[in-house]
């Protein structure tokens, strides 16, 4: 198990073996009160390791803020409250002994609209191993972050550059970049692709998958194609009767888009909902 | 306006023109055989010309699921709708080809008196046509218990056409010069046989169609996921 306690450092290199490809997230009954509004009600769910897992339902079903109970974002909103378990590898996330900070740099994230720092590339690609006091060569992380992140052939020039520089696409590989920097085993992405045109949008879908092979993935997406395309596995969300998000059902992906078990998946991702 | 109107109109023109050609092929089937039993060579002919519309409505069908696949990019019970609309076309132009085939031997039997009284063969004929109507009644009524009973009459064809291959080789044994026509009529049975065989084929489409799972003759039920009392010696794993 991964010592997540505060104040450990430790890189995870040593842990890559001990990956066996089962879940690396997972949710016991998770619920999640935004003050007295339940925004999610009693989800349980297991994320396999090096998968690409899709989030899909339509507004307002809790999907960003089910996301955000990985890498307890949610707890920044004052007035927040969660019952429930939530896994990272073991871990519960929320228990006290439990580092914020830590979990953060573990459980990366991609936002929908790219946020690069008003800082150089290099800069905005070394922020997060210089908070986390990294020790090697700075220049190798933020080249090899940049290449998988499938950006450093078009900046490598000019790393000096203003990331908000950059075009759309690349600034959200930029962020891509920044969120690997830290070396995360997983990154959730709340619809990345959203604000960008379709090559951008296939730049980054081929992305994920490259990126697959080495950590795991959780992405929540309105573009139903998309989830299709990239995921692995794909969980349906929707609005429950007591309005609260609640997850319907999740199966591979080919299983989710050609034979869904549940009536409301199918009528969601076929477009007839509502 | 229900979600999706235009899509759901495109859907229904699939299905109904896949049952169109369908009544087309049935109707196909019985004129060519009742042109060899009858000696109608102008049946035959008829046959032979009629073949073309099923070939046309068959690539024009095929043209439009493809446009709706590319406009609508169809998912879940829909795709599967318009992938077994486009199988089934396919198999009913190919059951299409083998009526022509059997309105052309009887063509090219002219008028060759019959070797025999046909017997097997129209009874073949005629459970591959109710095999066919009955594969296309679930299809309509997307009911894979239907299309599971189509799956189980073409042993009853295979022993039909197994049965006609003997007799005529009797035949040909005993005369020489029966060998043509008794070779013409092995082709015909031939035919209807792979007629039994496609309607079984559009069987395991309606089961796709109806459950996602892709099943092939041979298999047990439990093979595919699915549990029949109806295929208690079909080989299953357990």
């Amino acid at each position: 198990m991964i010592n997540l306690r505060v104040g450990d450092q430790a890189k995870d290199v040593a842990n890559v073996d001990q990956r066996d490809g089962g879940a690396i997230l997972a949710t016991t009954h998770l619920s999640f009160w935004y003050a007295k509004f339940l925004a999610i009600e009693d989800v349980s769910i297991e994320m396999p390791d090096r998968k690409i897992t899709a989030i899909i339902g339509p507004s307002g079903c809790g999907k960003s803020t089910f996301l955000r109970c990985f890498n307890r974002m949610n707890e920044l909103i004052p007035g927040t409250r969660i019952e429930g378990d939530v896994m990272f590898r073991g871990t519960n996330v929320n228990d006290r002994s439990v580092d914020p900070v830590e979990i953060r740099r573990q459980v990366g994230m991609v936002f929908q609209k790219p946020n690069p720092f008003p800082k150089s590339i290099y800069d905005n690609v070394a922020y997060g191993p210089r908070v986390n006091r990294y020790q090697g060569s700075m220049d190798e992380i933020v080249e090899t972050s940049l290449r998988r992140a499938a950006l450093w052939d078009e900046v490598k020039d000019d790393l000096k550059k203003s990331g908000l520089a950059l075009s759309g696409g690349q600034q959200q590989r930029l962020c891509i970049a920044r969120a690997l920097a830290v070396q995360p085993e997983v990154l959730l992405m709340d619809e990345p692709c959203s604000a960008l045109d379709p090559i951008a949008t296939t730049r980054i879908e081929d992305l994920m998958r490259e990126l697959r092979e080495d950590l795991s993935i959780v992405i929540v997406t309105h573009n139903m194609q998309q989830a299709a395309r990239v995921s692995d596995r794909t969980a349906f969300f929707t609005l429950g009767e007591a309005g609260a998000g609640v997850l319907v059902e999740h199966d591979e992906t080919q299983r989710i888009f050609t034979t869904p078990s549940d009536d409301r998946t199918e009528a969601y991702i076929t477009g007839r909902f509502g | 306006m229900p979600p999706r109107a235009g899509f759901e109109e495109q859907l229904k023109h699939i299905q109904d023109e896949v049952l169109l050609i369908g009544s087309l092929v049935e109707k196909t089937i019985h004129r060519s055989v009742q042109s060899l039993s009858d000696r109608n060579l102008e049946l035959a002919q008829q046959v032979i010309a009629d073949d073309d519309e099923i070939d046309v409505r068959q690539h024009e069908l095929e043209e439009f699921c493809i446009d709706v696949i590319a406009r609508q990019q169809p998912m879940a019970g829909d795709l599967r709708m318009i992938v077994t609309g486009l199988q089934v076309a396919s198999e009913l132009e190919r059951i299409g080809d083998y009526a022509e085939g059997i309105a052309k031997i009887s063509v090219r039997m002219g008028d060759q008196p019959p070797l025999k009284p046909l017997i097997d063969i129209p009874r073949m004929a005629d459970i591959s046509v109710n095999m066919l109507r009955r594969s296309l009644t679930a299809l309509n009524a997307r009911d894979d218990e239907i299309a599971r009973e189509v799956w189980q009459d073409d042993d009853q064809v295979d022993q039909l056409n197994e049965q006609v291959f003997r007799e005529l080789v009797t035949y040909m044994l005993q005369d020489p010069r029966n060998i043509e026509r008794a070779t013409l009529l092995m082709w015909v049975s031939h035919n209807l046989e792979r007629v039994a065989d496609r309607a079984t084929n559009i069987a395991e489409r309606v089961i796709y169609l109806s459950t996602g799972l892709i099943a092939t003759e041979g298999q047990s039920w439990s093979d595919v996921g699915l549990d029949s009392d109806t295929d208690k010696n079909g080989g299953g794993s357990e």
